[in-house]
């Protein structure tokens, strides 16, 4: 195997796993962590909507299902953390598996993939609501219980890890997927479904295969958000916000590329930060949707100028350094 | 005798709510006839649309049912010119662009909302909000009943533009082949942008309907957009008297759900509707094509 092409995920991953030993505040472990989460949340997304174009508007349908199934195997069943999660990340690939399977055998695609993910989170959502044995409206409390054998770590950076080694998989994989014949066939179809049936790719099995890796890997997102936060509600789980930063965050890092999520997710965070602090400061208090009204500016503004997002951006910047020298 | 008395009254509200949700579904059935494209904003306007009538009432003193011949064009105006000017070159003519932009301007205008407004539900207080009329042993919102005629009456009135004037000859036009119609001379931009203004519009007089018996909070819009995006799914995306019927429909099978199987489940009534008609039959009941 030729490693050659990996060598940027690993030197990007060592530096992402070095920050904590210079950066020691609570503040900006807790942000690294929830960065972590969105990016693996967006990496999922990344996978079925920039690989292979189909735009889903509604992830939280996996990220819920994850977070949801991690917290009621450990209060309902007892389960252990570590068995639970890929528990959990194999029913996110089942959702996924059973969505991609409905919607895509009804050949639903552009403006009606869109519609029918989004109204499959609202359902999950409202049964989340509903029903008694997830808790209902008052959501789920996972019981605190340090210990790395309950995956609850007293010390902030162990869960920082955890999170970031997920992404690293994550970054892994993508990079072989994009480079395997099955990203290709995948590609193919996100540019012209007709011309690669045409060419006898198997065009469903190979969504089909997309939104259910997918799925898990969303689901994951979900497991480590249960794992962080310990609480859990059909709002929090299920709700439109993880949606949109599940699809936010690789547009705006550069939609179909292996780090187009984890740019994309900590610039939008970093903003969203910077954003709230700043509006906080001018105005003496907190203005709720102020970041959220950034984010959308942000994706109307990388649809129009960066179709490419941020590391398309860099990557012109860089090319036209390189074509200025003699 | 009661049950039915309550079967009847849950019938007739479910009408009355229905011809609301039509008028909602107009504006998006009608920018997608066009444009094939869902527009994601459309409930963020109609928030917007509403929190305009608040402020209409609070601050200058509009009654809704006067402020409507004053927001009606303004919105018409808005939909112009964000089609015009932010979402037409936004989006460079690519379909799965218009739909990320509206989403942006959805996200945009629901957040800076909550920013101004914050989440507090509010109301406004008009004379007539309790007022009914007896008709036999069932008791009709005057309110309710005033927006159940006037939607039939702006329904008619769109009709009445897209069949018998230039502009509904364009707009017809362009829905079916808009190179087509770009060659005959029409100003494709300027009707695309006219289709998202007449959308805005309706939104509007949907938003002076409403408040004289809804509560209005930044969030309220994705309420009805998910049953607007039923009812244009049920009725056919791009038709007229589907996005009327399935309106009433969907208004009467939320009443009746909601009625024999409490709010919450009747809801989920209605997204499994959306996606029973997403997968089986995409063209929904008057449809052309998917």
């Amino acid at each position: 195997m030729n490693r050659a092409p990996y060598m940027p995920i690993a030197l990007v991953v060592l530096g992402l796993a070095l920050l904590p030993l210079g950066l020691t505040s609570n503040t900006v472990l807790n942000f690294l962590s929830f960065a972590m989460i969105i990016t693996l949340a967006a990496q999922g997304w990344n996978i079925l909507g920039g690989y292979g174009g189909q735009f889903s508007f509604g992830h939280a349908v996996f990220f819920g299902t994850g977070a949801y199934a991690m917290a009621l195997l450990q209060v309902r069943f007892g389960i252990n953390p570590w068995l639970a999660l890929p528990l959990a990340m194999a029913l996110g690939a089942a959702v996924g598996f059973a969505i991609g399977h409905l919607s895509f055998r009804a050949r639903l695609r552009g403006s009606y993939f869109a519609l029918v993910t989004l109204a499959f989170a609202e359902v999950f959502r409202i049964s989340a609501n509903a029903w008694g044995f997830t808790g209902g409206a008052a959501g789920v409390l996972v019981p605190l219980r340090i210990g790395p054998e309950h995956m609850q770590f007293a010390d902030k950076r162990l869960s920082y890890w955890m999170a970031l080694s997920f992404v690293a998989a994550t970054l892994v994989l993508t990079l072989a997927m994009s480079r395997s014949r099955f990203g290709a066939q995948l590609v193919a179809v996100r540019e012209n479904e007709e011309a690669a049936r045409a060419l006898g790719v198997d065009a469903l099995a190979v969504k089909l295969k997309a939104i259910t890796l997918s799925g898990a890997i969303t689901a994951s997102a979900g497991c480590l958000y249960t794992q962080k936060f310990l609480y859990l509600d059909a709002n929090l789980a299920y709700g439109p916000w993880i949606s949109v930063e599940a699809l936010l965050a690789p547009i705006i890092g550069g939609v179909g590329t292996v780090f187009g999520p984890l740019v994309g997710a900590v610039v939008l965070l970093g903003l969203g930060e910077v954003t709230k602090t700043a509006f906080a400061n001018l105005t003496g208090g907190a203005i709720p949707g102020v970041d959220l009204v950034v984010f959308g500016v942000l994706l109307i503004l990388c649809v129009a100028y960066a179709p490419r997002g941020v590391l398309g951006l860099a990557q012109g910047w860089l090319g036209r350094l390189k074509g200025a020298r003699p | 005798m009661l049950k039915l008395d309550i079967f009847l009254s849950a019938l007739a509200n479910g009408l009355m709510t229905g011809a609301v949700y039509a008028l909602i579904s107009l504006g998006l059935t009608l920018v997608y006839g066009v444009l094939h494209i869902i527009n994601f904003a459309h409930g963020a306007t109609l928030t917007a649309a509403m929190f305009a009538v608040l402020i209409a009432h609070t601050v200058f003193g509009l009654d809704p049912y006067i402020a409507v011949f004053i927001l009606t064009p303004l919105f018409f105006a808005l939909g112009y010119g964000v089609q015009r000017l932010v979402i037409n070159p936004a989006s460079h003519g690519n379909d799965s662009n218009i739909l990320l932009v509206t989403l942006g301007l959805s996200i945009i205008i629901e957040n800076a909302l909550l920013a101004g407004f914050r989440s507090d539900t509010r109301s406004i207080d008009v004379p007539y909000g309790f007022s009914v009329i007896e008709i036999g042993n069932l008791f009709l919102s005057v309110p309710k009943l005033v927006a159940f005629v006037a939607s039939f009456v702006v329904a008619l009135l769109l009709w009445l533009l897209l069949a018998r004037t230039d502009t509904g000859k364009a707009i017809r036009a362009v829905s079916k082949e808009k190179t087509g119609a770009a060659l005959s001379g029409i100003n494709v931009d300027h009707i695309y942008a006219v289709t998202f203004g007449l959308g805005a519009a309706c939104l509007a007089i949907a938003a002076c309907l409403l408040m004289p018996t809804f509560l209005v909070n930044p969030r309220v819009g994705n309420a009805f957009v998910l049953v607007a995006f039923t009812i244009v799914v049920l009725g056919g995306m791009g038709s007229i008297a589907g996005a009327l019927i399935g309106g009433l429909i969907i208004g009467v099978v939320e009443s009746l759900s909601g009625l024999y199987f409490g709010e919450s489940l009747g809801q989920i009534g209605i997204f499994l509707i959306f996606i029973l008609v997403l997968l089986f039959r995409p063209t929904g009941l008057f449809g052309a094509r998917a």
